[in-house]
């Protein structure tokens, strides 16, 4: 019973909305214009840097947001520039050592006094601004079988804020998709040429798809940052790849998809972890295993799925899947 | 042969009374292969003109200079007056020329119906901001919807409307690939072999379909090497070898020109090598 109540506690918390928000961001890329974005974590990080920076000195909520946005849409355009107008596996190597690069300068030294270097920068110096907004009480709060708090870090206003902002986001894609912005974005997906051939700027609009997601991508790290600190080693490589795992397990280039995807996999993670730690005596692997031991689970039903189930939970096997 | 070539003259390069097209001089070359190589070429407004020549000729290299798909090293083409010289493919559809190729783009993960849309001009929901308010696309996506449905209908694919373009024939996406292109009114259509992969049962319909065009007024270059085709619908051809234009003239008799059997056949073709000749 614990491991069930846990497992949905995680099905709902913060984190997992920001991954879910971040992903929406990566199905701009890649499910709606097939732009291969190897370094979202990358975007993730630049937003939590421009909101906890700006607002450490002083800078109010709106403020540091709006920076975020900017921060990563220079990001973004910077790194379409050059390589929007190569072949697709470009952008992925340059997306990719773009992500490791901001990385690399965020635990640098030489920007200690900016970014906090390695060890990052303390959720209590970036958070209040956020949890001042709190009409909850400043206390726990019991609902259902789960206690969170209510104002402070991972507590259940930003629990609120998190899908409220996953659910205007998913609300977003949806007009855009089927809109003619979005068929433009589509037919890039299909064949860039036809669509140039067509009188279409393809150039601009791709760039338009990469800032846009890059955008959506920096508010979901800035919600990860809320519910813990910004650290930069936490956006890392496995970060996007896991971006890409739950967006292609909910499945891509569909609304619900990345949401989906999200909820599935921190749930399925805590749920195997549990079972597992039950299950197996401490004999055979001690609890210090059990964490790479269920994530290796976790990769081998990703394996079955792309196997037997390539367009993910939701997709539409004609439109896009894993495989093709 | 059609009247508008009357006393044009049968040689490569030769002056048409109202060109539509217009090259000078364009020189293409890969490292030392020299691809295209074309002194004067011009086309005929309002005809059917083919551009024809043995594999390696340069035919598809010069059709993607003539549609801003690839750049030469030097020269000057001008389309109705305007040159063309370093324009985008994207600003060469818009200004009314546009282009099919001969591996069928037709986007396959997308409906026949969307394919045809996209191919309209001026939907102002392209533009991001414009399409987060449906209100002011709208009413300009259902008369491209209306206009998508009487092409389909005219190209036989109503029954395929909202089927994935991938599920189409061969044929059908050469069909699609050439209705979709008329969505925004071209005034010029260039068509890339059209008949490569197509089934001979739509082979007749498709050729209608060009004559027609034509009829409406609408300019066509096509680039083919199915003679059948070539001599059956176009008024005028151009051929290429070796990236020169060799020879030009009206079907009927261009192909009895010594230099284009001595291209496409090589010098002895007239020798018989089968075995009961001996």
């Amino acid at each position: 019973m614990d491991i069930l109540l846990d497992s949905i506690n995680e099905m709902i918390a913060p984190a997992t909305a920001a991954f879910a928000l971040a992903a929406i961001g990566l199905n701009f890329h890649f499910g709606l214009t097939g732009l291969l974005n190897m370094g979202h974590a990358g975007f993730m990080l630049l937003g939590m840097y421009g909101y906890a920076i700006s607002t450490s000195r002083g800078a109010p909520i709106w403020l540091a947001l709006i920076i975020a946005i900017v921060v990563a849409a220079l990001f973004g355009l910077l790194l379409g520039w050059p390589t929007l107008k190569l072949r697709g596996d470009y952008l992925a190597i340059a997306t990719i050592s773009a992500a490791e690069l901001i990385r690399y300068l965020g635990r640098s030294n030489s920007l200690q006094s900016l970014t906090g270097g390695s060890t990052g920068i303390r959720g209590n110096d970036f958070k209040f601004t956020f949890e001042e907004l709190s009409p909850l009480p400043d206390e726990n709060i019991t609902f259902l079988f789960w206690t969170r708090h209510g104002s402070l870090s991972s507590s259940w206003w930003l629990v609120i804020v998190s899908w409220a902002a996953v659910a205007l986001f998913a609300l977003l894609y949806w007009q855009l998709a089927r809109s003619p912005w979005g068929r433009v974005l589509k037919g890039i997906r299909e064949d860039e040429d036809a669509v140039r051939a067509l009188g279409k700027n393809v150039y601009s609009y791709k760039m338009q798809a990469l800032v846009l997601g890059g955008v959506i991508g920096a508010l979901g790290g800035v919600l990860w940052a809320l519910g813990n600190s910004v650290q930069p080693d936490s956006m890392g490589r496995p970060t996007t790849f896991w971006i890409w795992t739950l967006l292609l397990l909910g499945g891509a280039a569909t609304v619900f998809g990345p949401i989906i995807g999200s909820m599935v996999f921190w749930m399925a993670l805590v749920a195997v972890k549990g079972i597992a730690g039950a299950l197996i005596p401490t004999s055979v692997l001690s609890p210090v295993e059990i964490e790479p031991f269920s994530l290796v689970l976790v990769g081998i039903t990703l394996m079955c799925l792309v196997v037997f189930r390539p367009q993910g939970i939701l997709g539409n096997k004609r439109e896009l899947a894993f495989n093709d | 042969m059609t009247d508008m070539f009357e006393g044009v003259p049968q040689e490569p390069g030769a002056p048409k009374p109202d060109p539509i097209v217009t090259a000078d001089k364009v020189h293409r070359h890969f490292g030392g292969l020299t691809a295209v190589d074309v002194a004067h070429f011009e086309v005929q407004r309002h005809a059917i003109t083919a551009l024809i020549g043995p594999n390696g000729a340069g035919k598809s290299t010069f059709f993607n200079l003539l549609t801003g798909f690839d750049e030469p090293q030097t020269g000057e083409w001008m389309f109705n007056g305007h040159s063309l010289v370093g324009t985008s493919p994207a600003k060469i559809a818009r200004a009314g020329k546009v282009r099919t190729f001969q591996l069928t783009k037709a986007l396959n993960r997308m409906t026949v119906i969307e394919n045809m849309r996209l191919g309209a001009a001026q939907q102002s929901g392209e533009n991001f901001f414009r399409a987060l308010v449906p209100g002011t696309w709208k009413a300009q996506e259902t008369e491209i919807t209306d206009k998508a449905e009487v092409l389909l209908k005219r190209f036989k694919l109503w029954e395929k409307r909202d089927d994935y373009a991938g599920s189409l024939s061969g044929g059908q996406r050469k069909l699609l690939e050439m209705a979709r292109a008329l969505m925004s009114d071209p005034e010029m259509i260039m068509l890339d072999e059209p008949m490569a992969g197509v089934n001979p049962a739509l082979t007749e319909s498709l050729l209608d379909h060009i004559v027609e065009l034509k009829d409406e007024g609408k300019t066509i270059l096509f680039v083919e090497h199915d003679m059948h085709m070539v001599r059956r619908i176009s008024d005028w051809v151009v051929v290429m070898a070796e990236g020169k234009i060799i020879a030009e003239g009206p079907p009927q008799t261009v192909m009895s020109n010594p230099a284009v059997q001595d291209a496409y056949l090589g010098a002895h073709h007239d020798t018989d090598l089968s075995e009961d000749a001996s």
